[in-house]
Parts: C-alpha cells; sequence; structure tokens
C-alpha cells in the first residue's frame, strides 16, 4: 500500500483537517470492508477519492463524517482523536463538515428552501438571517425557480442540487461528497465543481468521491485510489 | 418568495396516524378522571357523614306497655337539655318515626298502638360531646326505656372505610397513568423508528440530541393535551349524566354521589396539563434511549 505523504498545510500551526492512521472498518462481524488506511487531508485542501464500485469509498467518507466509528485505527478530526470524543462533542464536529449524500437524503415533506436551511436551523438561526443566503444559493445551483417544491416532485439532477446546497450553505470547514455529479448534465456538473472551488479557495477541504475520470482530470488536484478496501495510489491528476 | 416564510414543521404531520393513540389515550385520561371524581365524591360525602355523626346523639325512647310516647320523648328531651355538651334537642314526631321504618314496611299506616319508638336528637358539641353512659344513668327512673346510639362506633368506621376507597381511587388513577405513559413511550418509539429519515438528516447536519428529542417531545405533549381535554370533558360528562339520571346521588342514600360540583371543572385544565406532562416526559424518556442505543 502507498503510504500517503500528507498535503502542505495552508496553516503550519493547525494539524490536517483529517487524518487516518491504519484505520480499518467492518460491519458487524462481517470482513473488513477497509484496512490499513492512512492518509491525511490537509486543511484547504482539494482531492478526488476514486475506485471500482464496492471498494469502499462511501465507508471511508461515512468514517469522516462520523456516520460510523472505526474497528481499529485512529482518526483525527481538526486534530481531535475521534475516538476520543464525548456523544456531546459530535453534534458540534458534524456542523463543521458539510456531506453531499449519494442518495442525497433529502426530507421529504420540506421544501426545498427549508431542506437546505436544514444545519443553519439546527445551529439556531432565525429565517430573516438565512433567507437571502438562501435564495441566492439556490439561484446559483439553478433551482431558483423550485424553492418551495418538494423533493418527491424534483428530477433526480434537482434533489442532488439541492442536496449540495445544503452541504455548502453553512460554509463548512470540510466538504464531503459522494458523486455529487452524477445525476446532472456535463454544463451543470462544471457548474457545481465551481461550486466546490470556489469554496476551497475561501478555504474549505474537498474531498469528492467519483468515478468521473474526465472529470477528475479537468480538476488537476490530487486523487486517492481506493481497491478492496485498501487506499492503492495516491496521485496528482496530470 | 415570500418575505413572511416561516420554517416548515421539521417532523411530518401525522394526524391520520396520530388518531387512534389520541383515541387511547384520551380514553386512559377519560379513565382517570372518573376514578378521581369517584374518589372526590367519597371524600365529600365521608367528611359529610362523618361530621353529622360527629355532632348528633340520637336517643330511641320506647315507651311503657301504657305509656304515651309524645310525653315521653318531650321528658326525655327535657331532661337531656340540660346536659353539658347538648347544645339543643330535637324532637322527633311519630311521623318521623315511620318515615324512617317506610323504606321496609312501604307506605301503609301503622296501628295507632303500635309501640314505635320515638327519636330525640341531640346537638352536641362535636368537640365535647355527653358520654352515652351519662346520658343512659339519667334516665335509669324513668317509666320509659332508653336506647342511645353511640355514632362515634359508625363515624370511625366510616373513616376508615372512606380512606380505602380514596386510597383505591388515587390507587386506579396512577395505574391508568403509567399506562398512558407506556402507550406514549411505546408510540414514540415507533415514531423515532418511522421517521428515522429524519432523526438521520439532522444527526449529519449536527443537531444534538436533545433537539431531536426536543421534537418528539413537543409533539407528543401536544397529543397529550388534546387527549386530557377530551377524556376530562368526556369524564366530566359522564359524571354529570351518571349522577343526575338514575346515578347514586340520593337514588341510594349511603353511596357516594358522582355529581361533581363548580370547582370539578378545575380538572378540565388540570388533567389536560398532566396528561401533555406525562406524555412528554415518556416520549422524551424513549427518545432519549432509543438515540443513545443507535448512534454511537
Amino acid at each position: 500500500m502507498d503510504q500517503t505523504q500528507p498535503e502542505p498545510h495552508r496553516d503550519p500551526d493547525a494539524g490536517p483537517a483529517v487524518r487516518f492512521d491504519n484505520v480499518g472498518m467492518r460491519y458487524g462481524r462481517g470482513p473488513e470492508v477497509l484496512s490499513d488506511i492512512s492518509f491525511e487531508l490537509a486543511r484547504g485542501s482539494f482531492q478526488f477519492l476514486t475506485g471500482p464500485s464496492g471498494a469502499g469509498k462511501t465507508s471511508l467518507l461515512r468514517l469522516i463524517y462520523l456516520a460510523e466509528r472505526p474497528s481499529r485505527g485512529l482518526i483525527s478530526l481538526f486534530g481531535s482523536d475521534t475516538s476520543a470524543l464525548a456523544r456531546d462533542d459530535l453534534p458540534v464536529l458534524r456542523r463543521r463538515i458539510g456531506v453531499v449524500f449519494q442518495d442525497f437524503r433529502l426530507l421529504t415533506h420540506l421544501s426545498v428552501f427549508d431542506n437546505v436551511a436544514l444545519p443553519l436551523r439546527v445551529a439556531g438561526q432565525r429565517v430573516s438571517q438565512y433567507r437571502e443566503d438562501i435564495v441566492e444559493l439556490l439561484n446559483w445551483v439553478g433551482l431558483g425557480e423550485r424553492i418551495d417544491a418538494l423533493p418527491p416532485t424534483l428530477s433526480g439532477g434537482e434533489q442532488q442540487r439541492a442536496a449540495i446546497a445544503r452541504a455548502v450553505v453553512s460554509r463548512p470547514e470540510i466538504l464531503i461528497a459522494d458523486e455529487p455529479t452524477g445525476n446532472v448534465d456535463p454544463e451543470m456538473a462544471r457548474r457545481l465543481l465551481r461550486l466546490f472551488a470556489e469554496l476551497n479557495r475561501l478555504g474549505t477541504t474537498v474531498l469528492i468521491a467519483s468515478h468521473d475520470i474526465a472529470l477528475i482530470r479537468s480538476m488537476k488536484v490530487p486523487v486517492l485510489e481506493l481497491a478492496g478496501g485498501r487506499l492503492t495510489t495516491r496521485t496528482r491528476a496530470a | 418568495m415570500s418575505q413572511t416564510r416561516r420554517p416548515a414543521p421539521l417532523l411530518p404531520p401525522e394526524a391520520g396516524r396520530d388518531l387512534p393513540l389520541l383515541a387511547v389515550c384520551a380514553i386512559l385520561v377519560f379513565l382517570a378522571c372518573l376514578a378521581v371524581i369517584g374518589a372526590a365524591g367519597t371524600w365529600r360525602a365521608s367528611d359529610a357523614w362523618t361530621g353529622q355523626l360527629a355532632s348528633e346523639i340520637t336517643l330511641q325512647i320506647i315507651p311503657g306497655a301504657d305509656g304515651d310516647g309524645e310525653a315521653a320523648a318531650q321528658e326525655a328531651g327535657q331532661l337531656a337539655s340540660g346536659l353539658p355538651g347538648v347544645i339543643s334537642v330535637e324532637i322527633r314526631s311519630r311521623a318521623a318515626s315511620e318515615a324512617l321504618l317506610r323504606p321496609w314496611l312501604g307506605r301503609a299506616s301503622l296501628p295507632d298502638d303500635f309501640p314505635l319508638p320515638r327519636l330525640v336528637t341531640l346537638n352536641v358539641d362535636p368537640d365535647d360531646p355527653p358520654l352515652a353512659a351519662a346520658i343512659e344513668t339519667l334516665f335509669d327512673d324513668a317509666a320509659y326505656r332508653v336506647i342511645v346510639d353511640d355514632n362515634q362506633l359508625w363515624a370511625a368506621a366510616l373513616a376508615r372505610a372512606s380512606i380505602t376507597v380514596r386510597w383505591f381511587a388515587i390507587g386506579l388513577a396512577l395505574l391508568v397513568c403509567g399506562a398512558a405513559a407506556a402507550v406514549i413511550a411505546f408510540a414514540a418509539r415507533a415514531s423515532l423508528s418511522m421517521r428515522r429519515d429524519v432523526a438521520d438528516a439532522l444527526h449529519l447536519v449536527g443537531a444534538p440530541d436533545r433537539f431531536i428529542t426536543g421534537l418528539f417531545q413537543e409533539r407528543f405533549f401536544m397529543l397529550g393535551l388534546k387527549a386530557g381535554i377530551a377524556g376530562a370533558l368526556l369524564a366530566l360528562l359522564a359524571a354529570f349524566t351518571l349522577a343526575e339520571l338514575g346515578g347514586t346521588a340520593g337514588a341510594i342514600f349511603f353511596l357516594p354521589s358522582l355529581l361533581p360540583g363548580w370547582g370539578a371543572i378545575l380538572i378540565l385544565p388540570a388533567a389536560a396539563f398532566l396528561s401533555g406532562l406525562v406524555a412528554a416526559l415518556s416520549a422524551r424518556l424513549a427518545i432519549t434511549t432509543a438515540l443513545a442505543a443507535r448512534w454511537a
């Protein structure tokens, strides 16, 4: 396995945004779906995660956004060992991470506006504080006309864009996206990537899981590749 | 877009699915309220009976073979009125004695020469009543016989029975509250399972457990509140109907009346609030436990 070298930090005094040390993970008593994973995501870095289906990409992402705990090894987020975190500390940490799920996970009884506002509402903000920001963001992702629509009435691409808007609305320090452009046309995919790049430029650490080789190559950023639950290569795309 | 946009409820409305639960809770509140109304009726009746028994002593005047009942009663009353602790004396007429026997003997008049005992009621100081022995001594030389009914014996037995009934009713109300709490806890867990998508999404955007618990707690508080109002209204209605249309009020004199006084109207806000509180607390406990078990 390739023992990867960490990206250079933008802030030398801060630790990496994400650090995995020999992490293994299994579901229940099943076989390990991830084995001996070690890597770092420097703060402010932009990386892709790729690999064939079943390689463990989604499981790796779930570990980062604290939906699962590793069976072994050490995971640090923003310099904190996640195994040492109390349950009450998890919400604060999760608010620093934006996630675009492969299956979107929009709440079907809430409008697009209310779905996108969810992280801000949970953080205790009032509608008057975030209304304009959300309208602007939804216009940017092309959902300005669907602001009051319910998710079941949206196309797959529209749902994906709503999920992306929800993930980025609170300007998280880490953005994790699982196949975020899988259901949109190439033009919208480029537009969404520009949104991710802009967030990254503002300091957000971005990790995107994707099969789309053309998309990955277009960004010219480092790529983590998983195969059979192991991190096999780490390359900088040409 | 509307400038007056309000945030939508994070838990979807489930009015249709909540209806059976609302009905079960309302029925439980109804039963609890009936138990409380019954206990309150027993309480009031017992207080009235014991108070009356403690302030009255009854003398049965049995005239001799050729004696004049009326004269004997008058004399006995006069003698008794001089005893310390006797406040006043009430001499009951023969007609009053006949009225007391009417439930057993029917409306037919008794023969005039029937030696019907006459009754004399002594209204006494309940804190310092004359002793039965002292009253009996007073009539040792009288030409008629006097039997003193010592009501204190009745009063003690009545008070014991009343306390038993009260505790039974309170226990019954608590048992029904416990059943309601268990039903709500079960429903809250089912509701969480059904809305796992909401709980997952909220967790992943950084909602603490107490935020999610608060949503379910609020929903079940409102459900409990509605069930409390409905159940208490039905119980009041049932109590009034039962008491007025062939219930216990006056029909059977020794049973407590279920007819609630105006004070019983307080049972409505009290039952609604308590029902909401029980529902909210049991939902909170169930959801907190379920969340702690499901997310590491």
